[in-house]
């Protein structure tokens, strides 16, 4: 029981689990399951694009993704376009989203690499110009995704959500790359001294292409599943998922100065943070209180969050 | 041929230094070639219109990467200060203002919990964002609102020979390089970005230092709030969200650093002038559509980022 506590993720599930029975004790026990099914759906989504980020931040202080929710944005429409509302182009849709994700990612490490600048101006550079191709791009965009895409992604199993179970499925996968794999190591190594990884041998040019384009991967696989999940692509689809992303992977348990990451937390974070909008809406409070609230409850989460945790991450 | 080592070593960084200048003056002859007539005092009336509340955001996010942090929170911040110009110092101007000098002091209160509590600037000002973002629509639920009259006619003056963004951003540049460049204390804030143990060793509280820079980043967030309601003469709880990361773009593109303490206030105007007029009246002037005006930006900033290194590599240094 100790050292179950001793885990740093574990406060991520404590704290989802604490906002729930709150939003479960305000409706007198209503819709406690409905709740909770419904916030494993919405987290999956943040879940996907959280761990991309996760790799990134575990990279080392400075690095961070903020090319996500034009990514997202961009590879939404691009899957939608392709797949033209036809059944039999959902494979092809959701590689085409992939590859979009693939090429922002290696447009975002060529930024960083090439001009040596930090990743937060890279990324941010970067997605100033994919936002600008997706308004161009998706202006008008009506093209619904095809009735198979969107039903999976609202597909339930025996009421859980198959996306989410697919999605634990990831992330179980994703951790095992990371604790398991030389290329997890490699980021890890890079994360905690890059200067003692690369006499170690470790190619770290390599290991920092292939992490940020893992993150446009999933960034543009999420904006694929978004827009099948509602049912069409918009511009601002993905704005939500830049301080999600990063909120995850805080809350969660991995260190913000990078070498140091925490797979369990994410999902744990993303469950807090959705059923945390859960409770607010069944509060009944208004737009702006519920973002304020969010906003506080956030910074308090990670201020609380951080405690400790940079000393045993040195 | 040590003599011409010597003439491009000291050539590098002069022209490294001016490189924001050039920006400015090639997006200026860009102007001047497409649409002669845009080069008069009431073309940079127009063109320029919207740069001053985008000046004192750059100046805000200057203050906060002084300290080699970043502040993700200026943008909605400066949309509440809008809102709040736009009702409460319109209907109750003593509590318009009591509510806006809070807005600072919570500003420097941010800095304080990033310093004691060794938080990551950029989540923590990301959910500020969200705080600034929900207090704005608390403040102004629907677009509205009425500037002060003081206000829009302060931002309506039309001085005689040089127009007023020109003649603003100008004392701007001044003050904001007198605070940090021409004050001991100034040196000190630019010291805690580049060697905060040795600035705490010298005496100096990195706590004040942090609370001072984001202070200052309020206080010009405020600034920029109120210049934008003058200007639109209403508000909405949006208006502000664009300007964290032109304000971002801005300090980059005027030569500054993301650490270090490496900031150049007259740059960072020079560089909020360069996206006011690469990102609108260029591309209009150009027949391309505004859908790429975002993407603009970030093509300035490539740009004059690839510029950058080339001219560092011509010094040989990386």
């Amino acid at each position: 029981m100790k050292h179950i506590f001793a885990k740093p993720w574990i406060w991520s599930f404590l704290s989802a689990a604490a906002v729930w029975l709150i939003a479960v004790a305000v409706t007198r026990g209503g819709g406690a399951g409905g709740m909770l099914t419904g916030a494993l759906a919405m987290a999956t989504f943040i879940v996907v694009v959280g761990v991309g980020q996760m790799f990134v931040i575990a990279l080392g202080p400075g690095n961070i993704d903020l090319s996500l929710p034009a990514n997202i944005g961009l590879a939404s429409a691009v899957a939608m376009t392709v797949m033209n509302g036809n059944d039999a182009l959902v494979a092809l849709g959701l590689l085409a989203a992939l590859g979009c994700g693939l090429l922002v990612g290696l447009a975002n490490y060529l930024l960083i690499w090439a001009l040596r600048i930090p990743p937060i101006i890279a990324t941010l550079s970067a997605s100033f110009i994919i936002q600008s191709i997706d308004i161009s791009y998706g202006r008008g965009l009506q093209i619904k995704p095809p009735p198979a895409l969107s039903d999976f992604a609202n597909l339930r199993f025996l009421d859980l959500p198959v996306l989410a179970v697919l999605a634990i499925l990831f992330a179980i996968v994703a951790a095992i790359v990371l604790q398991r794999t030389i290329y997890g190591r490699w980021v890890l190594a890079v994360g905690q001294n890059i200067r003692a990884a690369r006499f170690a041998g470790v190619r770290v040019g390599w290991t920092r292409c292939v992490t940020y384009m893992l993150c446009g991967e999933l960034g543009g696989i999420d904006g694929a599943l978004l827009a099948g999940y509602f049912r069409g692509a918009t511009v601002d689809i993905g704005n939500e998922y830049l301080l999600s992303s990063i909120a995850v992977v805080v809350i969660g348990g991995s260190s913000v100065s990078g070498g140091k990451a925490n797979l369990p937390g994410i999902w744990g974070a993303a469950l807090f943070l959705v059923l945390l909008l859960t409770m607010l809406n069944t509060f009944g409070v208004s737009a702006g209180i519920r973002l304020l609230l969010t906003g506080i409850i956030i910074v308090a989460a990670i201020a609380v969050a951080s405690d400790g945790r940079a000393r045993d991450a040195v | 041929m040590p003599v011409q080592d010597k003439a491009t070593f000291r050539f590098a960084p002069v022209l490294r230094a001016l490189l924001p200048a050039l920006s400015l003056l090639v997006v200026l002859a860009g102007i001047a070639w497409l649409n002669p007539r845009a080069i008069s005092y009431f073309g940079f009336n127009l063109m320029l219109n919207l740069a001053i509340p985008l000046v004192l955001a750059t100046l805000a996010q200057m203050f906060v990467i002084t300290g080699s942090d970043l502040d993700l929170s200026i943008g909605p911040f400066i949309g509440f200060a809008a809102c709040v110009s736009a009702t409460w110092l319109h209907d109750a101007p003593l509590v318009g203002i009591a509510i806006l000098v809070g807005a600072v002091g919570a500003y420097a209160a941010v800095g304080a919990l990033i310093y004691l509590r060794d938080l990551p600037s950029v989540v923590v000002t990301l959910g500020m964002g969200f705080v600034w973002q929900g207090l704005a629509i608390l403040v102004l639920p629907q677009p509205g609102g009425l500037a002060p009259d003081w206000l829009a006619s302060i931002m309506g003056v039309r001085p005689p020979f040089v127009p007023f963004p020109v003649l603003a951003a100008v004392v701007l540049a001044v003050v904001a390089w007198f605070l940090l460049e021409q004050t001991s204390y100034g040196v000190i804030l630019r010291g805690s970005g580049g060697n905060p143990v040795a600035v705490r060793r010298a005496g100096w509280s990195l706590l004040k230092i942090k609370m001072t820079l984001f202070a200052g980043a309020g206080l010009f967030g405020v600034l920029s709030g109120l210049s934008l309601v003058g200007l639109t003469t209403s508000a909405d709880a949006n208006i502000g969200n664009g300007y964290t990361l032109l304000g971002i773009a801005g300090v980059i593109l005027g030569g500054g650093e993301f650490t270090g303490g490496r900031v150049s206030p007259i740059g960072a105007v020079v560089g909020a002038l360069t996206l006011a007029l690469a990102a609108s009246p260029l591309l209009t002037f150009m027949h391309i559509p505004p859908d790429w005006q975002i993407g603009a930006n970030g093509a300035i900033l490539i740009v004059v980022l690839t510029a950058r290194v080339l001219v560092s590599r011509q010094r040989g240094t990386v």
